[in-house]
């Protein structure tokens, strides 16, 4: 039991637990107290000073960050306090880049919404102005220094939650920015593309690298096939963008608005991950069988891909060899597809709706071509897609609920859920037991893969052959587990490494919740349980019985992990510098 | 094989013993920053980076803390290191322009240094002689109660001392 003390908050007393901040206290109290810096568990560091409030003090103190203690009398709201916080947003929005008709961000900006609320009529403050290059080199991530606020949410999700580092704040006082280290572009930072800072971001300084425009050139031309598949995290969070609850899950909606867009066929990007288990599951049970390279770890998140690139390039061999489900879609799509079809794969234009930005990058890697084009031609987030609805003039909310299109639009339950953290394991372990010994395990729930602690396990015997599996998510969280293995601490056969945090349903790309609403609400559990939802709703959850893949092993690949498969749906690795030379 | 290579690679070696001595402390990176800036002068991209690899945190980091200390520095620091104080005694007295006229004869500015290592130019906080301001200091040399006109001769003195010297070591090599 933690010990209470009792204050007074505006003149009503409250009881408060000890340790508590003035913030959270007033919030038990009805009493809203404004913010702009502040992040629940990521930033809480008082920087912006919007939260003062008159503590009895010599001055105004920042509630986020002061601490209750017994008899402590608060006032949040009198006239110097809201005077106060005015200038200092004045003179926040004094040096902010205020073109916010055209901002990506106008309408979900948190500092727009402050402004409102603060009753800011005028900006008194001229003087001069910082103008900073936009940095738009990396495929995935944008940033415009010149809307940045500095509340530091971006940097301590990049250092603290994901242990990469590429931002952190340089110079000082009037100078002070949010950049890389040298003024480095993204592009040549240790940055994954994680998009982590896009999501946090109060306002437009960090944004994604939009495809919108090269996706509606696509679907304009004649010459061109054009088809979409959509990542299962998609579904669980594009109806935010529309209006609906957070946790609302619109697949059919989402097929059906994207058959409006012009799409020829509508895929689901599942069919391609009841794939990646048929072909990871196979190379689980050959290193195993075999005293291969273990603990095998997964390969479907692209930011964990370069996170481990550039920060254990020793582990390489460890990761798994099988392309990510967008990628082996893609591949896919322009052999097996294109021939069954009778289509040129020349012609045949691959866009992926993903929750995620660092797919962009995944996209755009050289050596995922194994067909000789791109396995995938055009990504976009969630976000995006969401655009483009509005755009056509689609009524979301009123569209029937429609199916994937066949041939390839067949899914099964684990193919879902690898849009949650704990998902691609659960769904591996719902098929390694019949790759093992061709049979299933009763098995087919296996909870304690779910869920968002930080780190899960779980073990699995088949046939005297025992399997420790690991779950992490968060980079943090992966450095922590994979600092273990190297050294020994830690013995692992399989481990899932996603790297947002919660998996790919609170990926980069997905639709922005401002603090208010993150403060109160776990976005990576209610997006999950949309997730969850959908595969209890399934009546096929195991990837090897997806009839689809059955088919294009006996049509096409043969088995996994044949020659043909190993040209098609692998690839390989490279180790990377953190920085260039000079 | 130049002498450079050798005197890189002895300073290399330095800065592995400073990283290795602080190591494990909480709080190394200033100690380690102050060692490396004794050693190299300035604090180079590759210089910062060995330091955060060492040190095991994100250059980010090192990078973030080497540019919030004025007393940092990224670029090598001229024969001559000029100060300029921009304290509030100085600053009230006109330190301003003559930080200006030194940008303006130099073409640099605060942090920088000339193309041929002579002089750089920094901006810095009171320097404790206030009664002199407004007051610049080049190495050890304290000029006080300037003006602008001033300026252009100081600086002359330097480049003519300079000259004098490379005469002279003309003179004893012929």
């Amino acid at each position: 039991m933690s010990e209470f003390v009792t204050l007074t908050i505006d003149g009503k007393e409250v009881k408060a637990p000890k340790g508590a901040t003035v913030l959270e206290a007033a919030k038990s109290a009805g009493i809203h107290i404004p913010t702009l810096c502040f992040l629940k568990d990521i930033n809480e560091i008082g920087a912006c000073r919007m939260c003062i409030v008159d503590v009895g003090a010599r001055s105004f103190q920042a509630a986020c960050a002061y601490p209750v203690s017994e008899g402590l009398n608060v006032i949040t709201n009198s006239p110097k306090i809201r005077e106060t916080r005015r200038v200092t947003l004045e003179l926040i929005l004094s040096n902010h880049d205020r073109e916010c008709l055209t901002c990506v961000r106008s309408q979900n900006c948190e500092l727009q919404k402050l402004a409102k609320e603060l009753n800011v009529k005028d900006i008194r403050y001229e003087g001069e102005n910082q103008e900073f290059p936009i940095d738009d080199l990396s495929p995935s991530i944008v940033r415009d220094p010149n809307k940045c606020v500095l509340c530091r949410r971006c940097v301590s999700v990049c250092n603290e939650v994901q242990s990469v580092g590429a931002i952190g704040v340089v110079d000082r006082g009037f100078n002070s920015t949010v950049s890389s280290p040298f003024n480095f572009a993204l592009n040549d930072t240790p940055c994954v593309n994680c998009g982590q800072c896009i999501v946090v971001c109060p306002v437009g300084a960090l944004y994604e690298k939009s495809s919108v425009e090269k996706v509606w050139d696509a679907l304009a031309n004649e010459d061109l096939h054009v088809v979409v598949q959509t990542a299962p995290a998609v579904r669980a969070a594009l109806g935010e963008e529309f209006g609906y609850p957070i946790g609302t899950r619109v697949t059919g909606k989402m097929v059906a608005a994207l058959k409006r867009l012009g799409f020829a066929k509508v895929f689901d990007t599942d069919t391609a991950a009841d794939l990646t288990i048929m072909e990871e599951g196979t190379e689980l049970v050959e290193r195993i069988k075999n005293n291969g390279k273990l603990p095998l770890i997964t390969s479907c998140s692209p930011g964990w891909i370069k996170f481990c690139e550039h920060n254990y390039p020793d582990m390489l061999d460890n990761l798994s060899s099988c392309k990510s489900p967008q990628n082996m879609f893609g591949a896919v799509l322009k052999s097996y597809y294109a021939e069954k079809m009778g289509i040129d794969p020349s012609k045949i234009f691959v866009v992926s709706v993903m929750p995620c930005t660092a797919k962009k990058f995944e996209a755009g890697r050289p050596e995922l071509a194994s067909t000789g084009y791109p396995d995938v031609d055009e990504v976009i987030t969630t976000r995006e897609l969401a655009q483009m609805i509005k755009e056509a003039g689609i009524d979301f909310m009123n569209l029937p609920d429609e199916q994937f299109d066949d041939p390839m639009g067949e899914a099964t339950g684990a193919g879902v859920i690898f849009g949650a953290t704990g998902g691609v394991m659960e769904a591996a372990l719902r098929s390694v037991p019949y790759l093992l010994t061709g049979k299933d395990d009763e098995n087919i729930d296996i909870k304690v893969v779910r869920g968002v602690e930080d780190f899960k396990e779980a073990e699995l015997e088949v046939n005297g052959i025992k399997i420790k599996a690991a779950v992490v998510h968060g980079l943090g969280n992966a450095r922590k587990l994979l600092d273990k293995i190297r050294s020994g601490e830690a013995e692992y056969h399989f481990i899932e490494v996603m790297a947002c945090p919660g998996g790919c349903v609170n990926g980069g790309g997905q639709p922005i919740q401002p603090a208010s609403v993150r403060n109160e609400t776990d976005l990576r559990t209610e997006r999950a349980k949309a997730i969850y939802e959908e595969d209890e709703a399934m009546t096929i959850r195991r990837s090897h019985q997806n009839p689809r893949v059955l088919k294009m092993y006996e049509e096409y690949f043969e088995k996994p992990g044949s020659e043909k498969s190993h040209k098609l749906l692998h690839t390989h690795y490279v180790a990377r510098e953190n920085y260039p030379e000079n | 094989m130049s002498c450079t290579g050798c005197c890189a690679d002895n300073k290399l070696k330095e800065l592995e013993k400073i990283i290795e001595k602080y190591k494990d402390i909480r709080g190394a990176l200033i100690p380690v920053l102050h060692e490396a800036q004794e050693l190299y002068g300035y604090l180079p991209l590759s210089v910062q980076k060995k330091i955060a690899e060492g040190l095991n945190i994100p250059l980010s980091e090192v990078y973030g803390v080497v540019t919030f200390y004025t007393q940092f520095s990224l670029n090598p620091k001229g024969k001559y290191k000029i100060s300029v104080c921009l304290g509030t005694a100085c600053y009230v007295k006109g330190a301003g322009e003559i930080y200006d006229k030194i940008s303006e004869i130099l073409n640099i500015k605060s942090g920088e240094c000339t193309p041929d290592g002579l002089f750089s130019l920094d901006a810095c906080r009171c320097i404790g002689a206030c009664g002199l301001a407004p007051v610049i200091t080049i190495n050890e040399d304290v000029h006080g109660r300037l003006t602008v006109d001033d300026v252009p001769g100081i600086i002359q003195k330097y480049i003519d001392k300079e000259k004098e010297a490379k005469d002279q070591e003309k003179l004893v090599e012929a």
